[in-house]
């Protein structure tokens, strides 16, 4: 179970809406996933074509919690902005934090992140930054109150897998709010090795959105971080240098 | 009157008086919308009863996919 701050999941996928070939591709794979949580970005409405189809209307919204994030934010003033108009549509009081302070990198600015964080937190959101993998940054905004912080594997849709397994594994360790990996990710194997280190969700977007069959992909991703959080849980083998036999070297009838 | 609507100036009939009868007039009432007046986050609740100015800053916006 997935608990962040006053809600309880059973998927650990989170899931983006952005850049599917079309809608239908879109519900399906929504669909297959699993996930509980979508996620979403604030823009202007076309007034001049109010017949735009927009990929909310198609979804029982009742199914999913929805996660409406800050992109396009370059300061903390801009993404509490931003926030206040995703809650102000009366669907939801949970927000991702991105606030980017790089255009080539699509870095998040670590400074605007927490203050956006703090400000959001101060005015009742459930708050969930995402952030690069420096550690420290992370136990600072858990203690701001963060309600799950979302370390980057690699640049936003990079499909680089995780960069800094190392960092994830500290951030990890050290927190009491749940991790959710969040971008970079770019195959199954990475979805299920961020698990498998730990982490409490995966937040994906291009990975199923870009792939060649992104419904198959959706549920390999479902499948892929299912097998890693059992794999975490189950607990693996330490590391040898050298072989041990699996089979046994007793009562063996050569001589 | 003419609204400064999503950063364009934008001559609207004077019979939309209020932010409801502006998301109407673009047949929006049924969408996800929200809105921004003269930078102040309005409630869905508010719409009705919120007067229109002429020279008023509207913003709309609404959810789209994302990451």
């Amino acid at each position: 179970m997935l608990k962040i701050g006053t809600y309880e999941f059973n998927s650990r996928l989170l899931l983006g809406t952005g850049k599917y070939p079309n809608f239908d591709i879109q519900k399906e794979a929504v669909d297959v996933s699993g996930t509980q949580i979508l996620t979403f970005s604030v823009r202007r409405m076309n007034v001049f074509e109010p017949s735009l189809p927009n990929f909310l209307e198609k979804l029982d919204l009742k199914k999913y919690v929805l996660l409406p994030n800050t992109a396009g934010a370059k300061t903390a003033k801009e993404a509490v902005r931003i926030a206040k108009l995703a809650k102000a549509s009366g669907l939801c009081d949970m927000i991702k934090v991105e606030v980017i302070g790089c255009q080539k990198t699509l870095l998040p600015d670590p400074i605007e992140t927490l203050n956006a964080s703090e400000e959001l937190l101060k005015e009742g959101f459930t708050v969930l930054p995402y952030t690069s993998d420096d550690v420290l940054l992370a136990r600072r905004l858990e203690e701001l109150g963060c309600h799950a912080i979302m370390p980057g594997a690699s640049p936003i849709g990079s499909g680089q897998g995780i960069i800094n397994p190392l960092n994830l594994s500290f951030i990890i360790e050290q927190a009491n709010v749940p991790i959710i990996i969040d971008a970079g990710i770019g195959t199954p194997s990475d979805a299920a090795g961020a698990m498998e280190l730990g982490a409490d969700g995966v937040l994906l977007n291009t990975a199923v959105a870009g792939a060649t069959d992104p419904v198959k992909m959706a549920l390999a991703m479902k499948l892929a971080i299912e097998a890693g959080r059992l794999g975490f849980e189950a607990g693996r083998i330490p590391i040898k240098r050298y072989a041990t036999a699996s089979s046994p070297t007793e009562g063996m009838s050569i001589s | 009157m003419e609204l400064v609507i999503n950063g364009d100036r934008l001559e609207i009939p004077n019979k939309v008086e209020t932010i409801y009868n502006l998301l109407q007039h673009f047949e929006l009432e049924q969408k996800v919308v929200i809105v921004e007046w003269n930078d102040m986050i309005l409630e869905k609740e508010l719409h009705q009863e919120t007067q229109l100015c002429d020279g008023d800053k509207i913003e709309l916006v609404h959810f789209v996919g994302g990451g």
